[in-house]
């Protein structure tokens, strides 16, 4: 029973499940799963669906976040490649009734994540090359980026027309949305890479002693590259996601307080920010509790701008348990008689 | 003095870019338009100011945006339900510096990262605002109408406007508490080196919570400036405004690393701000959002500055 | 009046412990007025450990100090100014973004009344500061920022606030490290000076010359015992270093020579012309040959880590070459030192040595995963091989290879470290102090193990303060002092010989 309470996901999966446990009490169609239109359909579904995008970039700062980088300028990544790929898309009525595309679909799309990449790989120069702190030098793509995409939409939202592309956010395969299996997919190809290459083995070392890894001869700058590179990416393809779900794209609001939700969701997957040891499934667990955190209270007809103090709370206490300082208090106080002569700083 | 060249730097950009505006656009260069620099940027410039403590001790704080928002709603809520207006301003600052001094105490005590505490600090002064009211609340006190319209003359057929005059006697204020005070002082310690500051005996555990008080009440005040300039409250005001503030800062030439910089810089820098705005909106053509990018841009260009000034001068870890 | 000056502080029977080691036990300390007193021993001998307790950073486990006859127990560096007892640490630095008079006066600021402004009063606080500093001697202006300082000045400076307080005793710990022969003049005229205003000063070093040049009197700790206290006039620099390294095992037996797998005429394996760095290295050059093991000896500060870390690429280096079997070379960094056959096992095996999350297998393994790159993936099944054979082999003990490296003794995380580098079949291995904090047996097997390497064809390049060690494995031995070439001694020399070279100093 202890093995159990101390795996790493335990915490994570507990949480999920309550969540789930009381939405069901107080919706009992929550669960409930049928089958319409050629697909699966229920509240379950919903969250799955909603949650991609999140899980996706989450997915992406999961690997910054443990070689002890943060990239706070996702959101606004997300809102760039919305906006590139609504412009190549566009979609104008043909003579015949029918919707073209200004530009083929893949097109649309290959640009859409290699302007997001580069965006990435920006923030990974800034970070190794600049040696600028990662906080400052991904501040600077967060407010000059949405800026960036309000230029590239002039200002407006950009409606796509063209029906093909709404299958990303909107479409059903195999009973599941296709937004899902893209989630899915990365996922499993991150897990791949990170287990069947060196690459996790020197993510983990790099973030967990930088000088030691160096030492060992790891090339941490190329990997710490690559890394932010591929956060840029995942965003890119959230973007994707979003805006073909929205069939719009909105330089405004698009991915509007992203990067606090995907550190929220790597850190409450258990991920510690200080670098190191990570877990993609935590990551994914984390971003599902965010997002029924979100369907719940909305549910439960609790008025949803309850939703952002409920998440300042789980910060903080994800923040104080991660503590070494508060977990010493803690212990101090659960053991009032332990002599503390001697135990100075 | 080579200590002053970022300062330097950062006032001659500006003398550029208004010059720039005089010799581009008629009528740019009046005493009015300058200003309203100030008038307009006033909330911006009282927050900048706290944040610039802040980021002086080594720190930054991100709630500042949502704090102004909070402190306008709780302000209209007040003062619908009758409070006294001097009352309502005085509640305000209290809660403000309380929040403030809550997020410094979690910061020191337990070693937390600032950008974390104060990120949790924005998700929640965000949903209370949301909870008390999604609505915008209109403020209809006679008084905070009456300081609304207040103008100050200033000579010359130009005017102040109260906000704008808190906001440089705040400036002037927080110039004193930086270089004439032991507070302030310890600030700067604290941002050349923590350890040493430390072994120096200078009490920066006190220091380091009250930088976050300091910047709790700067934001409230702002608040309250705003609320006088928008008569309203309003939970998705301020929205982002912690950027902005950063920005200034940065711009004014303070270390985003801490430990060098200076208040007087910080007003220039909002200054600055402004007068990209003012320039944008004077040529037309261009889209607001383009300010965004500049922003971004000289943002990009101090800290890569700051960055080589920071190779110079070794700094104690 | 009497011979020796009056006593100010006396120390008696300190002894305290840390989770598993004993820091320090049986310390006594006599620091009399207008005296500098030394302080030796090598790294682990309960200097730090001393300092700490004086300042009021640790509290003692057992044992009393006297501040002029009366009992005290410093609570906290504050408490132990107040005491009289002020510091200047190695970590003590001047704020380089505040001015030097700001730096001296800080916390202690002269303020302005309220009747004239209130608030600090800066024309006082360079007044006063400039008063300071001439009455010691220190040519500074005050109103300049202390960033730009140079080091020595910065350290004058740092001096100057320690005694700002009236100071009965100052604590200098290893105030020359970075300071040049001028530099160092200046600082002992500046010790002189308070000297004869009646400080006791202790004086923490490991510069032998230093010692004798300044130091009315010494006391030795080794492996945190007191090994006695001297006057510096009756202990000469053999016998302090005698005293200060000593000898762990009892009587040293010569090893087989490794001659058979040293090739004469083929170029040295690794060859450093002219290598220097400002500040940590004076140009040297060495050569390794394939099958040779090379002695590093020196006390601490000679500068052999930092040659190591030059030969590594860790550093970059100002001046000079390094060629591969005669070829010239280019080392950007670590990465390339490894690609090119180098392995370095770093001294600071916390700081720079393990991942202290990683499993134990995953800590052996990361170097040579490091080398073959990120696509040719060492399988779980290989990673398990490789790890458990060098386990074995060095004897590692750990509840098993999937354990966190950092829960292993600190003898068993630095095994698994030389583990790690064994795995990549260096062609030049450097062993930074690789039997620190590993038991006597251990040594031994790390001896042999080091033999069978060289044996192997490997060269070995071994750094130690444990002279008797240097002594029995090594083919040649190069000695440092003070961060510069001293000598070279064969094989077979005797560790008294070694003791002479790093010994030899211009004092009389």
């Amino acid at each position: 029973m202890k093995r159990i309470t101390q795996h790493p996901l335990f915490w994570p999966v507990i949480t999920l499940a309550l969540l789930l446990v009381v939405s069901a009490l107080f919706q009992p169609s929550f669960l409930a799963l049928t089958w319409r239109d050629g697909h699966l359909y229920g509240s379950v579904i919903d969250i799955l669906n909603r949650a991609a995008p999140l899980m996706v970039v989450s997915l992406g700062m999961t690997l910054v976040i443990a070689v002890r980088g943060l990239d706070i300028s996702v959101g606004a990544v997300v809102a760039i490649s919305a906006a590139v790929a609504a412009l190549l898309v566009g979609g104008s009525f043909s003579a015949t009734g029918e919707v073209q595309a200004v530009h083929p679909l893949w097109v649309a799309l290959a640009s859409a994540l290699a302007v997001a990449a580069a965006c990435g790989w920006w923030n990974g120069l800034l970070v190794v090359k600049a040696g600028m702190q990662p906080i400052v030098a991904t501040l600077i793509l967060m407010v000059a980026g949405r800026g960036i995409a309000q230029l590239l939409t002039g200002g407006q939202i950009i409606t796509v027309y063209y029906p093909p592309f709404f299958t990303l956010g909107n479409g059903f395969f195999l009973g599941l949305p296709v937004a899902l299996w893209v989630a899915g997919a990365l996922w499993i190809a991150l897990h791949l890479v990170l287990s069947r290459t060196a690459l996790g083995l020197f993510v983990r070392s790099i973030g967990g002693n930088p000088e030691a890894a160096r030492v060992a001869g790891v090339r941490s700058s190329a990997i710490t590259l690559c890394v932010y590179t591929f956060c840029g990416l995942a965003a890119g393809v959230a973007g994707l996601i979003v805006s073909s779900n929205v069939k719009s794209a909105d330089a405004n609001n698009a991915g509007q307080l992203l990067e606090l939700d995907a550190i929220l969701a790597v850190t409450l997957g258990g991920t510690a920010l200080t670098g190191g040891r990570f877990t993609l499934a935590g990551t994914v667990i984390g971003a599902l509790i965010i997002q029924t955190l979100t369907s719940m209270i909305y549910s439960l007809g609790v008025p949803p701008e309850v939703n952002l103090v409920v998440k300042a709370v789980l910060v903080f206490t994800v923040m104080m348990l991660q503590s070494a300082e508060f977990r010493q208090l803690v212990a101090r106080l659960a053991r009032p008689d332990k002599s503390l002569a001697g135990n100075r700083r | 003095m080579k200590r002053l060249l970022p300062l330097t730097v950062t006032i001659a950009l500006f003398v550029a870019m208004a010059a720039f505006g005089a010799v581009r656009y008629e009528g740019f260069l009046s005493l009015q338009v300058l200003l309203n620099l100030i008038i307009d940027n006033a909330f911006l410039c009282v927050v900048a100011v706290g944040m610039t403590f802040v980021i002086l001790s080594g720190g930054i704080d991100l709630s500042v945006g949502a704090l102004i928002a909070l402190t306008t709603i709780i302000s209209a809520t007040l003062l619908d339900l009758g409070w006294n207006p001097y009352a309502t301003m005085a509640t305000v600052l209290v809660l403000g510096a309380a929040f403030g001094a809550l997020q410094g105490f979690l910061i020191q005590r337990f070693n937390l990262a600032p950008f974390l505490v104060t990120l949790a600090g924005m998700f929640l002064a965000r949903g209370c605002c949301y909870l008390i009211s999604t609505e915008s609340i209109p403020i209809n006190d006679a008084t905070y109408a009456a300081i609304a319209q207040a103008r100050i003359p200033v000579g010359g057929g130009a005017s102040l406007t109260i906000g704008g005059l808190i906001a440089l006697a705040v400036v002037a204020i927080a110039m004193r508490i930086a270089h004439s005070t032991e507070f302030g002082r310890t600030v700067y310690a604290i941002g050349g080196g923590e350890s040493s500051a430390r072994l120096m005996g200078l009490s920066v555990d006190s220091t380091k919570v009250g930088v976050y008080l300091l910047s709790g009440l700067c934001a409230a005040l702002g608040g309250i400036v705003m609320t006088f300039y928008m008569l309203s409250g309003y939970s998705l005001h301020a929205v982002g405004l912690e950027l902005d503030a950063i920005a200034a800062v940065v711009i004014g030439g303070t270390l985003l690393a801490g430990g060098v910089g200076y208040v007087a810089g910080t007003l220039f820098g909002v200054l600055i701000l402004g007068i990209i705005q003012t320039l944008i909106a004077f040529d037309g053509s261009l889209s607001s959002w383009w300010t965004r990018i500049v922003v971004g841009a000289l943002l990009l260009l101090f800290c890569l500055l700051q960055r080589l000034f920071e190779g110079r001068t070794p700094r104690a870890s | 009046m009497m011979d020796s000056p009056a006593v100010v502080l006396q120390a008696r029977d300190i002894a305290r412990a840390f989770p598993g080691v004993q820091a320090l036990s049986g310390a006594q300390l006599t620091l009399r007025a207008g005296e500098v007193h030394a302080l030796m021993g090598q790294n682990g001998a309960g200097k730090s450990t001393l300092i700490k307790i004086l300042t009021g950073v640790c509290t003692p486990d057992a044992g009393s100090i006297e501040m002029l006859g009366k009992a005290v127990t410093p609570e906290s560096p504050i408490h132990a100014q107040e005491l009289g007892i002020s510091a200047v640490h190695q970590e003590s630095h001047l704020l380089p973004n505040l001015s030097v008079a700001e730096n001296i006066c800080a916390g202690r600021y002269p303020r302005r009344p309220w009747t004239r402004g209130g608030g600090i009063d800066w024309r006082e606080t360079e007044r006063r500061a400039a008063e300071l500093l001439a009455g010691l001697g220190i040519n500074l202006d005050v109103t300049q920022l202390a960033g730009p300082l140079p080091a020595a000045l910065q350290q004058l400076a740092t001096v100057a606030r320690a005694v700002a307080t009236d100071a009965r005793v100052l604590i200098l710990d290893e105030p020359t490290s970075s300071l040049d022969a001028d530099e160092v003049q200046a600082l002992f005229a500046l010790i002189r000076r308070l000297r004869d205003k009646g400080v006791a000063i202790l004086f923490v070093t490991h510069f032998l010359d230093q010692v004798y040049e300044i130091c009315d009197r010494m006391t030795i700790l080794r492996n945190g015992r007191f090994v006695g206290e001297y006057a510096c006039a009756k202990l000469d620099a053999h016998g302090l270093v005698a005293a200060m390294v000593g000898r762990e095992l009892a009587a040293s037996e010569r090893v087989p020579s490794t001659q058979t797998a040293t090739k004469g005429d083929a170029p040295p394996v690794l060859a450093a012309r002219n290598i220097s760095r400002r500040g940590q290295l004076k140009p040297l050059d060495l050569e390794l040959k394939a099958g040779e093991v090379l002695g590093l000896a020196g006390l601490l500060g000679s500068g052999r880590t930092e040659l190591a870390r030059l030969l590594f690429a860790l550093d970059d280096r100002d001046t000079g070459d390094i060629a591969i079997d005669g070829k010239p070379v280019e080392l950007d960094g670590p990465a390339d030192a490894l690609r090119l056959g180098l392995g370095f096992c770093p001294e600071d095996r916390k700081h720079s040595g393990i991942v202290a999350d990683m499993t134990v297998r995953e800590n052996i393994a990361l170097a040579l995963q490091a080398r073959m790159g990120l696509t040719k993936f060492l399988t779980l099944a290989e990673q398990r091989q490789i790890a458990t054979k060098l386990v074995e082999a060095l004897g590692i003990k750990a509840a098993s290879i999937e354990t966190p490296i950092g829960q292993l003794s600190g003898g068993n995380q630095q095994k698994a470290i030389i583990a790690r580098w064994l795995a990549t079949h260096p062609r030049v291995l450097i062993l930074d102090e690789p039997t620190r904090g590993i038991d006597i047996a251990a040594k031994q097997e790390l001896m042999n193990e080091i033999l069978e390497l060289a044996r192997g064809g490997t060269a070995v390049l071994f750094i130690s303060s444990e002279i008797d060690e240097v002594v029995r494995v090594s083919d040649r031995i190069l000695v440092l002092r003070d961060r510069a070439r001293a000598g070279e001694l064969p094989r077979g020399a005797t560790e008294d010989a070694v003791y002479s070279v790093i010994a030899a100093t211009h004092h009389p």
